[in-house]
Order: C-alpha cells, then sequence, then structure tokens
C-alpha cells in the first residue's frame, strides 16, 4: 500500500482538526482530507497542520464523491455525536449527527476502497438511572436507553453502524464511546456549565459521579483506532471518578442545588442573557452519572491514558479563574485554628481577619490554656 | 478500580486512650468475641484538636481534596461525617455485641449475607459499624442496596458515599472481584417491611443471585444474624394507599408511629447481637456452578437455614428484647 488515505470529518472543532494535523503529520500516510460544512477558524487550521480542507457538508451526496475521487481508505467520523455548541442549535445538530452519519455510512458502504471507519460515539448511549450498575462495560445493555437528546442519536448512529458493519464485513469499524472531553481547549455544554462563577447549579440532593477524558488522549485514542486494527466498541474514560460537586469544588466555585424544575429555567435564562448558559439534558444525565469500565482500552487495544480523571480536570480548571481560591481556603482554616490555640496550624500565614469570625475564639480562652498554648 | 484500604484514620497520630473517649465496647461479652478492638475510632485528644480535624475536614470539602472510588465511596465523608453519629447508636442506644468477627478475611473478597428486618434498614449501618470498627483490619463493608434507596434524593447520594451499590450482580460481581467485602440482605423489603408478629422469621432469600455472584467469584459466604433490629420499630399495620401514593414499598404502623409524628422517628433501645458464621466456601463447586440453578438454590437455602439457626440461638442468648 503506497499510504493511506485518510478522511476526517468535523475539522472545525478541536478533535476533528488535532486529528488531522496529528496525521498530516506521520509518514505512513498520504493524504489527510478535512471535511466540514463551515470555514475552520484560525486555530483549527494551524491544528491541522499539513492536512487539506475540503468545504463538504457530510449530509449531501457531495461526500461520496469525495471519498470516491480521492480514494479514500480510512474514515474518520469525529463530528458524529459532537455536542451543540448551544440547546438551541439543537435540531440542528440532530440533523448533522443523525442524518450526517447516515449520508457519510451510505457513501462508505458504496466506496469499495474504504477498509477503515471510526466512528466517535459517546458513553451517553449507557443512559444512566438508579436501576443501573455503576459501572458500565462495553456489553452492558442499559436499563434506561436514552429517549430524547444528543444520547438519543447516539443509540441511533451505532445501530446505523450496526448495520453498516454488517453490510460491509470487509470495513473494519471502530467504535470508541468517550466519556466527557474536557482540557484547555475544547468548549463543550460541560466545559461552559463548569465556567459559570461562582455558583453552578447542581440538582437538590443528587450528586453524580462522573468521569472525563483529557482532549490531548481523545486526539490519541482517535489516532491510534485510526491507524490501528482494533474493531468493535471501546469505552474511554480517564481513570479514577470525580463526584460533580466535588469537581464543582475543585473548579473554585460553589454547587448551588435546585429544584429539577428550576434547574431547566436558569439555564434558559442564562442562555438568553448570553451569560454562559448550559443544555438542561447535560445537568439531568448527570443526576446519575455514570462510570465506564476501559479494561478493553488498557488490555485489548492496548492504549493507557495519559490524564486520570482527576489529572484531566486539573488541567481544564487551570485554564480557569477560580472564584474560592484553595489558598483562602486555607488561610481562613490557620486563622481560625490560631485563634482558638490548637496545636497544629495549617496554612503558612495567620489571617487574624478571618480569626475574629471564629464562633469559639475569643470566647473559651481557658481551655485553651489546658495545652498551654498562647492565645493570640 | 481502586479498593480503599483504610489505614489509620488521617491526621491522628495522638494516644488513642482518652478520659473523654467511650470505650468502645463495655460489654463483658464483647471481650469473649476476642475481636472487639477498643483502638478504632481513636479520637484526637482534647478539643482544640477535634476542631481541628473537623475545619481540615471542612477544607478538604470546600476544595474538593479527596477521593472516591467507581461505586462513589468517599472514605474520608464516610468516617468524618456518617460513622459518627450511627457509633453513637451502636455503643450507647441499641449496646451492640458483635460476635465471630474472626470469620470476617482480613483481606479478599468475601460476600457477608444478612437477615434485613425493622422497618426502616438500621441493620444495615449497625452491621457497618460493626465491620468499621471492630474487625481487625477495620475493612469497609460495601452493602448493596435497592434502587429505591438510589432514586431518592439525599439518600442516594448519601448511600454512595458510605459505600454502598445497587444490588445487581454486575456491580456485587465486580466488588467481590476488587477484593471488596460486600455485604447483602437477600431478603430485601420483604424483610425489612414484614410485620412484628413474624418477627425473627426470615422470609425468601429472593433468586438467590447472590450466590451466583460469590460462586463466579469463588469467595467465601459468610452468614450474619443481626438479632435486635426487630424490635426497633416493631411493625404493625401498613397503609397500602399512602405507600403507593409515596411510591413507598410499605408505610408502617408502629405504636409510634404515625401517632407520634416526628417523634416516631425515634429507634426503641433493643438490645442487638451480630454473630458473623463460619464461612461457606464456593470455591470448591468447579466452573460453571455459578449457571447451575441447583447448585445456586441449594446453596441460598444452606445459607438461609443457618442463619435461621443461629437467630433462634442468638435470640435465646439475648434474653429480654430491651435489657437482655
Amino acid at each position: 500500500m503506497a499510504g493511506s488515505i485518510v478522511l476526517v470529518t468535523g475539522v472545525t472543532r478541536f478533535l476533528g482538526s488535532s486529528l488531522a494535523g496529528r496525521l498530516s503529520a506521520l509518514p505512513q500516510i498520504e493524504r489527510v482530507i478535512g471535511v466540514d460544512a463551515a470555514l475552520p477558524d484560525a486555530q483549527a487550521r494551524e491544528r491541522m497542520g499539513t492536512a487539506e480542507f475540503v468545504r463538504a457538508d457530510i449530509r449531501s451526496p457531495l461526500i461520496s464523491r469525495v471519498i470516491d475521487r480521492a480514494e479514500v481508505d480510512t474514515v474518520v467520523h469525529a463530528s458524529a455525536t459532537a455536542t451543540p455548541p448551544s440547546s438551541a442549535a439543537r435540531t440542528l445538530t440532530k440533523e448533522m449527527n443523525v442524518i450526517g452519519t447516515m449520508q457519510l455510512l451510505a457513501a462508505c458502504q458504496r466506496a469499495r476502497q474504504v477498509r477503515h471507519l471510526v466512528v466517535r460515539s459517546t458513553a451517553a448511549v449507557y443512559g444512566g438511572s438508579s436501576r443501573d450498575p455503576a459501572v458500565f462495560a462495553e456489553g452492558d445493555e442499559p436499563r434506561s436507553v436514552p429517549s430524547s437528546g444528543p444520547a438519543r442519536d447516539a443509540v441511533d448512529i451505532e445501530g446505523y453502524l450496526r448495520g453498516f458493519a454488517r453490510r460491509r464485513p470487509d470495513v473494519r469499524v471502530a467504535v470508541p464511546r468517550f466519556s466527557e472531553i474536557i482540557g484547555p481547549t475544547v468548549r463543550t455544554p460541560l466545559t461552559r456549565y463548569f465556567s459559570l462563577s461562582p455558583f453552578v447549579p447542581v440538582l437538590l440532593g443528587r450528586d453524580a459521579r462522573m468521569q472525563l477524558v483529557h482532549e490531548q488522549d481523545a486526539v490519541e485514542v482517535m489516532l491510534r483506532l485510526a491507524l490501528g486494527d482494533a474493531a468493535g466498541t471501546v469505552n474511554v474514560a480517564g481513570a479514577g471518578t470525580l463526584t460533580l460537586r466535588q469537581a464543582i469544588r475543585r473548579a473554585g466555585r460553589i454547587p448551588m442545588p435546585m429544584l429539577p424544575g428550576t434547574i431547566g429555567l436558569l439555564g434558559r435564562a442564562l442562555r438568553t442573557a448570553r451569560i454562559g448558559g448550559f443544555s438542561p439534558e447535560q445537568v439531568a444525565l448527570l443526576a446519575h452519572g455514570r462510570v465506564l469500565d476501559t479494561t478493553r482500552l488498557r488490555d485489548d487495544v492496548g492504549i493507557a491514558l495519559r490524564y486520570s480523571t482527576e489529572q484531566a480536570f486539573a488541567d481544564f480548571v487551570g485554564s480557569l479563574a477560580p472564584a474560592v481560591l484553595p489558598a483562602a481556603v486555607r488561610a481562613v482554616e490557620s486563622g481560625l485554628l490560631s485563634a482558638v490555640g490548637a496545636r497544629r496550624p495549617v496554612g503558612t500565614d495567620g489571617a487574624d481577619a478571618a480569626a475574629a469570625q471564629s464562633p469559639t475564639g475569643p470566647s473559651r480562652p481557658r481551655l485553651v490554656s489546658i495545652h498551654g498554648e498562647k492565645i493570640r | 478500580m481502586t479498593s480503599h484500604r483504610p489505614g489509620p484514620p488521617p491526621s491522628q497520630g495522638h494516644e488513642p486512650t482518652d478520659p473523654g473517649e467511650p470505650p468502645a465496647s463495655s460489654e463483658p461479652a464483647a471481650a469473649a468475641a476476642a475481636t472487639s478492638s477498643s483502638a478504632v475510632p481513636a479520637s484526637p485528644d482534647g478539643w482544640p484538636d477535634r476542631l481541628a480535624d473537623a475545619l481540615a475536614f471542612v477544607r478538604r470539602r470546600i476544595t474538593g481534596d479527596y477521593s472516591i472510588d467507581d461505586f462513589g465511596y468517599d472514605q474520608d465523608f464516610t468516617r468524618s461525617v456518617v460513622l459518627p453519629p450511627l457509633r453513637l447508636l451502636y455503643e450507647k442506644w441499641f449496646r451492640v455485641q458483635t460476635l465471630g468477627l474472626h470469620n470476617i478475611p482480613d483481606s479478599g473478597g468475601a460476600l457477608i449475607v444478612a437477615n434485613h428486618s425493622g422497618t426502616v434498614p438500621m441493620d444495615a449501618a449497625m452491621l457497618t459499624v460493626a465491620i468499621h470498627d471492630h474487625h481487625p483490619q477495620h475493612r469497609p463493608p460495601r452493602l448493596l442496596a435497592a434502587d429505591l434507596v438510589f432514586d431518592t434524593p439525599v439518600l442516594g447520594p448519601l448511600a454512595r458515599k458510605a459505600g454502598g451499590t445497587l444490588a445487581c450482580n454486575p456491580d456485587a460481581e465486580r466488588l467481590l472481584a476488587a477484593g471488596e467485602l460486600v455485604s447483602v440482605f437477600p431478603e430485601g423489603f420483604k424483610g425489612v417491611g414484614k410485620p412484628y408478629r413474624q418477627r425473627y422469621r426470615l422470609q425468601r432469600f429472593g433468586r438467590g443471585g447472590f450466590v451466583s455472584a460469590a460462586l463466579l467469584r469463588g469467595v467465601p459466604i459468610i452468614p450474619c444474624s443481626i438479632v435486635g433490629a426487630e424490635e426497633i420499630y416493631p411493625l404493625l399495620g401498613n397503609i397500602p394507599q399512602l405507600a403507593r401514593a409515596l411510591g413507598l414499598p410499605y408505610f408502617p404502623v408502629t405504636p409510634t408511629f404515625p401517632l407520634l409524628g416526628p417523634l416516631g422517628a425515634i429507634p426503641l433501645p433493643s438490645k442487638w447481637l451480630i454473630e458473623f458464621g463460619e464461612p461457606i466456601r464456593t470455591d470448591e463447586f468447579g466452573p460453571g456452578a455459578a449457571e447451575d440453578p441447583m447448585v445456586v438454590f441449594n446453596l441460598s437455602d444452606q445459607v438461609r437455614e443457618t442463619i435461621q439457626q443461629s437467630l433462634y440461638r442468638l435470640l435465646l442468648q439475648r434474653g429480654h428484647p430491651f435489657f437482655g
């Protein structure tokens, strides 16, 4: 084989453009063609490196001609189940995701030279409810199939993919199911959600477990799947787990518990006011949370992610301005402690201002003197 | 999957014996169990240290500086928030006496199977304290709970933080494979919501899913008999209409609830005994046993019978339900 010719969809987005750039730098790749319905911006263009760009809507038959003319043998559908830029664009997203994937699959089915197909899916296909097991493996059937939203699209897309794999058994089909992708560069509903400041709405009395994938790891996984020989679905998630509230705390923000009805209203209000906004589906999906079993990714596919969930989130948080500074919390703590004269001061500075807030501070000095400590 | 081995609780490098600290087990018979240890809830010396610990805990919560496992078990939260009030109930209110702790292995997967009773699953909480505080390795028991628990706001996340997860075979098998100590109440709602007149009579043991999980992983089953939970909220009746309206399996009527309103939530101070029996090995059945319904049913019956017999024995041993 002279060298692979790879088609990458969704190159206006981070994942597609980075992947196209990484592929174009490899010697065994002859050509990389990035397609998207819109023109990539300067940053995406830069990430694409030497990859070519073809402006083509994957919903149109034009995509079939691109695949045929260029004799593409590897198709990477990185924009399937892409998260909508805003919830208002929901209908358009569904159209792009589902209809676009159907058109792309139809084009691939006709193209005899296509040998490899990688379609990005999402862990949202597992749904997530109180009746589901805590950890999902690839073979697990969810008890609650998502009935609407991007999760439903992903379920439909995977259904079409199974049909395609049946009709074209000679094509290797790899379907990575990604947890939420996070990092300093990507912009998803989740990153916008964590960017709300200082209060981040959460569901009253609920706390979801979640897993994250670092953006660099996501690109790496797509690359390895495009070039490797792994087929079938594979879970992709950073090791470890964070709860939603824990993550909000780590982002230096304050969780604000809200009733399920009001949280959707708030999301709409924020979007209307163009402050930030988040999709209600996002929050609803995070009510129960889901954790993936990534044994297959590690042992069968042989990919070790560089970032754990905690590390990926920490890298993302580095790009945010915190509203609650950990150093300030530490200062208050040590201030309270030194005010009561406890033996183990925690922070470095005394924080006398915080000491004035101490509920026990000035009122009970005698007890302190038992330990022979001086009261400040 | 991470398994949180509880080392000594963080920031407790001080003398464990303190005049202010309640002895872990004052019952003479608890000493006969030879496994109870008083060193567990080693509280810090004085109140400044307690305050320092509390503040450090609050700081960790505010900054999110703690870790959970894949199932949501939060060791820091469990030790600092969940266990202390339960420990008070365990030691002062129910005066629980724990026997046979040596039957719980120090490491590796094991399945504890216990009887369920008491209208409110207080027995699950006391079982947690018993193993967490008094087992030499202070292993955190991972409880399997009904989906109703995880459907309920506040309670659901709390149950996960305390080490619980959904009672389903995938979760049980995953935890057992990770070498965790899993405990299950196979009677479920049938046991916890049975009328007072049926006390200490074991209900049906579900479909034996717990047995196949243990067989699949080859871990021992440890039968556990809990005496005392039946008397905390004697269930006299049920209001099915209210239960249906609230989506509950039953709406309890006890001598004090709903008659006395919130006061009815105070459990009666019965005397408790928790006994862990001889482990039943499951690794001798060979491969495929987990798929053999006959093996599963027989083993399930054996566990049930063992628990029933020791319940009768423990009842005699306890004597009076409240002063025994």
